[in-house]
Formats: structure tokens, C-alpha cells, sequence
């Protein structure tokens, strides 16, 4: 890797970017144009991690090699390296990487107490952009030799541990790590491999726990507690060790990523690491609190960031592909089915989803298949939120002044910090989002799934861009922000919703844009409605709420603020929140045809299709 | 002529085939070079660590974890056997002390004296691993394990259940397009693998179970079957450890469908000869699909060079392939056209197509993304 420090950022006027994916690696080009950054060219080539080619640069050169070929810029030299730095005619100023290529960065956690530090030790390493393969804790309800056994079975790049606060009690802890190194967890990178272990626990264990991995086969490496007293979580530590370590180690014996981090201008991260940290500057820049999701074939994840903490979680086996079955199974057929308005036969679903998941790559040819398609992933999105919503809580454990009026609210902390209400910026990224044929589609997906309320802006990752652009901010976060403002993200629109429940036909909010010399009217409990409000338009709204429903100001409160348009335009949501469907079929089909027509679906197509 | 890459199964009248016969850790290699090896010789063994039993024998005997190493009555790298004393507690006045007996046979590895913990490592775990598919050791790798290479016909289904067996090849059915129930399946079967034609029911696997067959293989499996016999809604595609008994292979996927007219002559071809099958399946990068393999008798290389093939990957005009989504889901048929520009699905979305003419003589357009190969 080429030295940081010496960047200078103002001379840059090129730079390339990679995301090494499990199947692709995609690049993409961002040039100054007229003193700003913009994405101007982009390419694709297969990941070649594994055989036959086993070496990750060969994928890397030829997506680099794609936009040679349409920008017309030379970037590659004859000898296969990367022309620095940029002149007018040919190369890039600085060279930057993320990878999930190989299965990505898998950890086991482990800590004392599951809801304390355990659970911030699996913060710290979904923060730094793993896949958590287990989480080992003294009171995890499973017995000791249940846990020596999972701990066997898994194999890891790397543990964390910790456990305890500074100065407190070390048993424990130690206790935790004298059964993870008899255990011996076997690490995927084979017999040679030393496996690490980060301890970011009590400050007074070290030496016990320097003792415990004093045997071989281990590397252990040691750094702040992550949770220095009960009141306080400090990530950071920990996380830029995982990062450190997945350099050193497991990128390091990954096929081609040492020539790979050899020519990067900054440290390679983990994709999902890399996608947290843009949408973290993203919210500090905009002071706003922001979501982001990205729906794969096995996996979502999704990044939160609410007054300024950031939260991310994976969602293991809820996906559009390889676990498609897995989602029908969690969320059930019927709960499924409400989304779908036509006649579908669920015994032949089942059979259809399960032939997805054996041939993950097939695409809905039908209408009726790709209306079924979209009625999973508004599944598998609201469990993944679900999930989020459980993980990201304020601090477990925390003691709490307390006055006469909290005695019948009592709360121990760990209450989500997840708040619809206050949420500012939705963003969809992933295939089933990215790709649908139309944008009102990936806007009823977010907001069927997430219940935005109050009023949210929906915005979609154009080209899966927020990778790379996270890695981008770690070098020039001024280019980063400009990228993303005006080339990642496609704006959907902005939907408004009122939060409260009603009767289906009454008054549910009124609103009206710019003084309603743009439109007014009202909305009825159950309706949706569509207004016109283009990509680079904005208005002023004044949103008045009917009695008992809320759309940020509190019950029946006018809330009047400046929103964006977008591909879709300002949706007006009247379903109230919690949203709530008929159980009766008949009927909820009925609401659900009501909803796709006003909002113009699945229009019928032309003859021509096939 | 146009030309696109499009994955498929493979299924091979003669192919040569190598099996890598791996262990999880290093161990003992037992085949040589040069060896000609059966589906159960033991090629490669070794031992893994013994299960670990933790124990806080401090709290158990109310002492200080600092003196534990003294009050234990074995000591570290000692044997124990399950029930005997292992630490004693001083007592009061050399009275009321407390005993402390092991919970487990082994050595004992490791006395805690941070904690009060110690570690018993149990018998370590013999793993053997069996040659699968008969034939020549080619490779050896020293403390790893062996390749065998052998002539075999060889079919991949698309998912399966179960693991590795093997046994001779029967015929269940009568044709491609006839169901398997459990009136097909009969008492002389035990120990075979089962060849069926279309969807193989449950009440089939339920009796294929109870004769003690080694594995079912047919073109498909209803997933409310699969349900029921595997007694869990499996979510993802990655299988191969389930105890059930034995092994089952779908050859095209879910649902009432049949099997593919030359996978079922092909089997039909060889009933009689021993196959290795295996129905571990991993769909996730790395891809794994169930395989059915056939050593080949040295006699059967002129059947296969009637046998034509097609370039590997490789979509063309005349190409055999299956389509793999509805709306024609299971169709079988031959590309009879490869348009360059894509075109607008009825979902909406814009794609590249082909143009399949079906077994029926219908020509219908699908998305290249819906198809596979056939490969020979």
C-alpha cells in the first residue's frame, strides 16, 4: 500500500476504485469535472479469487481494463500495472479497493455477559464490516461443553473477546478464553494459519488472558476495552484492530491480495465496512439520521445511523436467492401473500421458491412472478429491520437517575434507537432494489417494509457505488461527498405518512405544497397518492394531521418542511403506522389492488413483451 | 454464429473423473501411488482432539482458585476416568473436607489457577476417510490425502439430500415421465440405488427407508415431501449431514417434473453396475452439486464415442438446454435463436433472451439468465 499521508488531495483529479465482490468486481471512474467530482465511467469483470485463476488482481485489471476500453483513457501499462499518476491523456491520480471477495470477514465473538459486553464486542465487529459467526457468552443458555463444541465447529478469521469492565472483575473473562484455546478453533485459511484473537476486554486481565494464549496456533493481539465502565462503549479500538487484522492476516493469505494491497493508495476494507463509514459521513454531513439497506441472494444488511450512532447488522440467511426458502420459512406463506393482489396457487410457490434457491441466478420472466418476487424481499427487508431495530439499542446495563414519574416506565436500557419518526434518509441498495423494472416499485418495497414515518426522503444506490465511496472518504472525504450527492444515490422522492390508525374513508392528513399553489388536498385513512415532484425539483409541504395521528410535531400537529423530488415524486401515505393489512384475503387483497393502482404498480405492458 | 456462457449440469456418458479424497487435518495417508482402491477402502485417517470438558472445580470444593494445583489429587497431563476423585478440599480440622469427582474420562490438560478451572480433553476422534469412488491412486498428498482417478459415467443432479454411498443401480420406473411411488419400490432393493422418472413421492422415500435403500434418484421431489421427510423447512441449499437414512438426488428440481430423456437412458444404460453417489449439495459460492458416478467397465469406451459433445459453457445455435423458471419451468429443448439486443420481459425488465424450440416443437422466448446447459 502506498503511504496516505503523502496525498495530496487538491492534486488529485482521477481515481479509481474496486469492490471485489464474491462474484464481481466492479470498478468505477471519478474524474474532476469543471472543479467537481463526478463518477464518469464504470466496468465489470468476474471476482477471480478462486481457481482457475486464483489471484484477485487478474478480476481487478480486467474491470480497470472495461473502462480503459469505453473512457478511451489508458490506465494499464504494458506491464499490467496501473499508469500513476494521472496526465491528461492516460492513468489515475490514486487507486483504492474494498473486498467481500471469498465468503467476506467472518469472527466469532465472545464476551462476558450476552447483553453487555458481549453484545458490544458484536457490535464492534458488524461495525467493522463482518459477518458474526457466532456470538459465546458466560450466559448464552448453552452449557459449557455446548459451547466448546460450536467453537469447534466454526471457522473463523479471527475472535474477539472481551468482557468486564477496567479494573474489575477478571475471572470471568478469563474463564471465556480458557474455553475458546483448548477449543482450538480451526481457521479457514488451513494448518499454517496463525489464528488471531483480539482482546479488547478488561484491562486487568491481560496477563491471564497473555497466559491463556500463550500455547501456539494463536496470535493474539490486545487493545482498549470496548467497554471501559457500564456507561460507556468504545468501539473505535477494537474496530481498527479488526481492520488491521484483516489486512495483515486475512487478506494476506487471501489468492493476489498482497500485490492487490501493495498497489492500493489506502488500506483495502471490508465492503460493508466501507458502505457504514459513507453513510456515517453522509449523516454527519447532512446532520440527519439516515438508514441504508442492501439486499443480496443470501444476505441483508443494514446501517443505521440515529443522532450520530451508527449501527449495522447482518441478517444471515434472509435473502433473494440462496435463501429465499429461508425467508417463506421465517415469514410464512401467508404473511407473504398479502402483498400479492393476483390468484396464485401457494402449494406451486413453494415449489417455485424452492427452485430459486437451487438455481439462484434465474430472473422473474412473468408479471405474476416478479409481483411474488417483490412480495418475499418486502418480507425479508421487515424481518432484517426487525432484527436492526432489536440490535440497536441504547446500552444494556446502564444505571439511570430515575424520578417519581419514571416508576411506571422503568427501563433498563437497551431500548432501540431505531426511530421511524426521525428518520431523514432511506436508502435501497441490493438487486431486487436496484433492479427493479420500475422505481415506484423499489419505493413501495422501502416503504411497505420499513414504515417510514412522518417525512422520509427514499433515495436508491444507482450502481452499488457506496463501497467504494466509503473507502473513498477515508482518503478525500470532500470528493466522496460530492460523488455521492450527485452520481450514487437516485433519488426516489419523499413519502409522507402519518403515524396512528383509523377509520378506513376518514380524514387522515391534509397537506399542500408551497402555499398549495403547487397542489393541495386531503388524504383518507387507507389511501395512497402520488404527486408529481421531478428529480431536481424541491417544495415546501405543510402537512396538518387529523386528531390522534402524528407526522412529527406530535398528534394533530402541522409539520411544515422543505423535500426533494424525485424519479417517483411525493408519495402520500394515508395506510397509517403501524401498517396494518385485513387478515380477511378478500379484503386485504382489495387494499393491496387499491394501493398498486394509485400508485401505478405493475402498469400493463405493451405487446411487445415476452 | 452468437454465442454466450450459460452454467450447466453435467451428465457424461464417459468421463474421466478424479475424487480428491481429503482429510479435515493433517493425518496418515494409507493408499500408495499406483493403488486400485474399492468405494470402501480407508485411504487416509487421523485423529482430532477430544472434546473438552470445562469444570470449575474451585467453586465445587468452596476453595480459592490461587490453591487449586494442591488440593487437586491429579495432576496436569494425568489420566482421570469418569466418577474418580479429582480434588479434595482441605476441611476444617481435617474434617468435612469435599470431594470433587471428574465428570468425564480423559487427560487432564489444565488447572486454572486464575479461575478455578480445569480442562479435561476426552479420547481423541478417529476420522477416516474412504476412497468413495473405486479405482487408481494418481496423486498422493503427502499428509493430506489421495486423488483416484477412474473412467465413469457421470451425472450431476441439481440438488440432493444425504451424503456419500454407493451400491448397484436398479431401475424403478418404466420410463422418464413415470412417477416413483411405493409400490415401485420392493424388498430387493436394500442396499441399492434407486432409479425412479418423474416427482418421487414421500410415501416412495418412507418405504425406500424401511427396505434399507441406499439412495433415491429421481427428476423431482414436491417440497412438501421433502418437508415431511426431513421433518424441517429447509432454508438454504447447503446439505449433505442429514441422517435420513439414505441419500436422495433430484436430478431437475421441485415440483411434478420429469427427468431428462438422456439422464434416464443413461442410467438405464448402466443398471446393474455399481455407482458412488454422493447428494451433498452447497449452492453458495464454490458451488457443490449431487453427484451420481459410474466406474466404467474398460469395455464401454466404444459406446461413449458415439456420443457427441458441446463446447463447455458455451450457448449456441442447436445447443441442448433445460429452462430452469416458469413460466416453462423443466422445458427441454434446443436454442434456435440468440437475438443481440435484449428485450422487455412481461415482469417489466429488460433483458438479453433465446429462443427455445421445446421438445413439443413449440418455439418460446426466455431470458439466457433461465436457462442451462445440458453438457455432455
Amino acid at each position: 500500500m502506498n503511504d496516505t499521508q503523502k496525498i495530496d488531495t487538491d492534486a488529485i483529479n482521477v481515481i479509481l476504485a474496486t469492490d471485489c465482490g464474491s462474484t464481481t468486481t466492479k470498478a468505477i471512474m471519478i474524474e474532476k469535472v469543471d472543479g467537481v467530482y463526478r463518477q464518469t465511467w464504470r466496468g465489470e469483470a468476474p471476482t477471480t479469487v478462486e481457481e482457475p485463476f486464483a489471484n484477485v488482481t487478474v478480476g481487478v485489471l480486467n474491470a480497470l481494463t472495461e473502462i480503459q476500453e469505453v473512457s478511451g483513457r489508458r490506465l494499464i501499462d504494458d506491464a499490467g500495472e496501473i499508469i500513476r499518476p494521472a496526465t491528461e491523456t492516460e492513468g489515475c491520480d490514486i487507486y483504492i479497493s474494498t473486498s467481500s471477495a471469498g465468503g467476506g470477514l467472518q469472527m466469532m465473538v465472545a464476551g462476558v455477559v450476552r447483553e453487555m459486553t458481549a453484545a458490544s464486542a458484536k457490535r464492534a465487529a458488524l461495525g467493522a464490516g463482518a459477518i458474526v459467526m457466532d456470538t459465546i457468552a458466560a450466559n448464552d443458555k448453552r452449557r459449557p461443553h455446548e459451547q466448546i463444541q460450536r467453537i469447534r465447529e466454526l471457522r473463523p478469521d479471527m475472535v474477539l473477546i472481551s468482557g468486564g469492565t477496567d479494573g474489575g472483575d477478571t475471572k470471568k473473562v478469563t474463564e471465556i478464553s480458557e474455553m475458546i484455546a483448548p477449543a482450538k478453533p480451526r481457521p479457514r485459511f488451513g494448518k499454517s494459519y496463525e489464528l488471531p484473537i483480539i482482546f479488547a476486554g478488561n484491562d486487568k486481565a491481560r496477563p491471564e488472558i497473555e497466559r491463556v494464549f500463550s500455547d501456539g496456533g494463536f496470535d493474539l493481539k490486545i487493545t482498549d476495552n470496548l467497554r471501559p465502565s457500564l456507561e460507556q462503549e468504545n468501539l473505535g479500538p477494537a474496530r481498527d484492530m479488526i481492520h488491521d487484522v484483516f489486512l495483515e492476516h486475512v487478506m494476506a493469505h487471501a489468492p493476489g491480495y498482497d500485490t492487490l494491497m501493495s498497489i492500493t493508495d489506502a488500506p483495502i476494507m471490508p465492503t460493508p465496512g466501507a458502505v457504514g463509514d459513507i453513510l456515517q459521513t453522509i449523516a454527519k454531513g447532512r446532520g440527519i439520521n439516515a438508514v441504508g439497506v442492501d439486499i443480496g441472494g443470501a444476505t441483508t444488511d443494514v446501517f443505521s445511523v440515529f443522532d450520530g450512532t451508527f449501527n449495522r447488522t447482518v441478517s444471515a440467511n434472509l435473502g433473494m436467492s440462496y435463501s429465499i426458502s429461508n425467508v417463506c420459512a421465517e415469514a410464512t406463506m401467508p404473511t407473504i401473500l398479502r402483498w400479492v393482489h393476483l390468484d396464485m396457487d401457494e402449494h406451486e410457490l413453494r415449489n417455485r421458491v424452492k427452485n430459486k434457491m437451487i438455481r439462484p441466478t434465474t430472473i422473474p420472466q412473468s408479471m405474476e412472478a416478479l409481483v411474488f418476487e417483490q412480495a418475499v424481499a418486502r418480507e425479508a427487508l421487515r424481518l432484517a429491520y426487525i432484527q436492526h431495530k432489536a440490535f440497536a439499542t441504547t446500552l444494556k446495563g446502564v444505571q439511570q437517575q430515575r424520578t417519581v414519574g419514571d416508576t411506571f416506565t422503568q427501563q433498563s436500557g437497551g431500548e432501540t434507537i431505531v426511530n421511524n419518526m426521525k428518520l431523514d434518509l432511506l436508502v435501497a441498495s441490493g438487486g431486487v432494489l436496484s433492479h427493479a423494472p420500475r422505481m415506484h416499485q423499489t419505493a413501495m418495497l422501502m416503504i411497505d417494509a420499513f414504515e417510514p414515518e412522518g417525512i422520509t426522503e427514499l433515495a436508491k444506490d444507482s450502481i452499488f457505488m457506496m463501497p467504494h465511496l466509503g473507502v473513498l472518504a477515508s482518503v478525500h472525504p470532500k470528493a466522496a461527498m460530492e460523488v455521492f450527492e450527485r452520481d450514487c444515490l437516485v433519488y426516489l422522492g419523499t413519502c409522507v405518512a402519518a403515524k396512528g390508525t383509523g377509520k378506513e374513508g376518514k380524514n387522515c392528513f391534509s397537506w399542500s405544497l408551497d402555499g398549495g399553489s403547487r397542489g393541495s388536498g386531503d388524504i383518507a385513512f387507507g389511501q395512497i397518492e402520488m404527486v408529481e415532484l421531478g428529480p431536481d425539483e424541491t417544495a415546501e409541504i405543510e402537512v396538518r394531521p387529523a386528531r390522534g395521528f402524528d407526522v412529527g410535531a406530535g398528534p394533530g400537529k402541522p409539520v411544515t418542511k422543505t423535500i426533494r423530488g424525485g424519479t417517483v415524486g411525493l408519495i402520500l401515505d394515508g395506510r397509517g403506522r403501524a401498517l396494518a393489512l385485513p387478515e380477511e384475503r378478500a379484503e386485504c387483497r382489495e387494499a393491496v389492488t387499491r394501493t398498486i393502482d394509485a400508485v401505478g404498480l405493475y402498469p400493463d405492458l405493451e405487446g411487445s413483451a415476452v | 454464429m452468437a454465442k454466450a456462457y450459460t452454467p450447466g449440469l453435467k451428465v457424461s456418458s464417459r468421463t474421466t473423473h478424479l475424487a480428491h479424497r481429503i482429510l479435515p487435518i493433517a493425518g496418515e495417508v494409507k493408499a500408495s501411488l499406483g493403488d486400485v482402491v474399492d468405494a470402501e477402502t480407508v485411504v487416509a485417517e487421523t485423529f482430532m482432539d477430544g472434546d473438552i470438558t470445562p469444570l470449575n472445580v474451585a467453586n465445587l470444593i468452596a476453595a480459592q482458585p490461587g490453591y487449586l494445583p494442591e488440593l487437586m489429587l491429579k495432576k496436569e497431563g494425568e489420566r482421570v476416568e469418569k466418577d474418580e476423585p479429582i480434588a479434595r478440599s482441605k476441611g476444617m480440622f481435617g474434617m468435612f473436607k469435599t470431594e470433587c469427582k471428574a465428570p468425564a474420562s480423559g487427560v487432564l490438560e489444565a488447572i486454572s489457577k486464575a479461575t478455578g478451572q480445569i480442562m479435561i480433553r476426552g479420547e481423541s476422534i478417529p476420522v477416516q476417510v474412504k476412497a468413495y469412488l473405486p479405482g487408481r491412486v494418481v496423486e498422493v498428498l503427502p499428509d493430506e490425502g489421495v486423488v483416484i482417478e477412474n473412467e465413469v459415467a457421470l451425472i450431476q443432479g441439481i440438488f440432493g439430500v444425504g451424503g456419500e454411498t454407493s451400491g448397484p443401480l436398479v431401475m424403478a420406473c418404466t420410463s422418464h415421465d413415470q412417477g416413483l411411488d411405493a409400490d415401485a419400490i420392493t424388498d430387493s432393493m436394500a442396499g441399492q440405488i434407486v432409479v425412479g422418472g418423474a416427482r418421487m413421492t414421500a410415501a416412495a422415500i418412507r418405504k425406500a427407508q424401511k427396505v434399507g435403500v441406499a439412495a433415491i434418484v429421481s427428476g423431482g421431489i414436491d417440497d412438501s415431501d421433502l418437508k415431511a421427510i426431513l421433518g424441517y423447512d429447509l432454508g438454504v441449499a447447503i446439505t449433505g449431514s442429514e441422517k435420513i437414512g439414505l441419500t436422495l438426488i433430484v436430478t431437475e428440481g421441485f415440483g411434478e417434473i420429469s427427468m431428462a430423456r438422456r439422464t434416464y437412458e443413461l442410467l438405464t444404460s448402466n443398471a446393474g453396475r455399481t455407482a458412488s453417489v454422493n447428494g451433498a449439495t452447497q449452492i453458495r459460492a464454490g458451488v457443490m452439486r449431487p453427484e451420481i458416478l459410474i466406474p466404467l467397465a474398460s469395455d464401454a469406451r466404444d459406446v461413449d464415442s458415439a456420443q457427441s459433445s458441446t463446447d463447455s459453457g458455451v450457448l449456441a445455435i442447436g445447443t441442448p438446454i433445460r429452462v430452469i423458471r416458469d413460466p416453462y419451468f423443466g422445458a427441454i429443448g434446443t436454442v434456435s435463436a440468440l437475438p443481440e439486443a435484449p428485450q422487455v420481459l412481461g415482469s417489466g425488465s429488460k433483458s438479453r433472451v433465446l429462443d427455445v424450440s421445446l421438445e413439443s416443437g413449440e418455439v418460446v422466448t426466455v431470458p439466457r439468465a433461465n436457462v442451462e446447459l445440458i453438457e455432455a
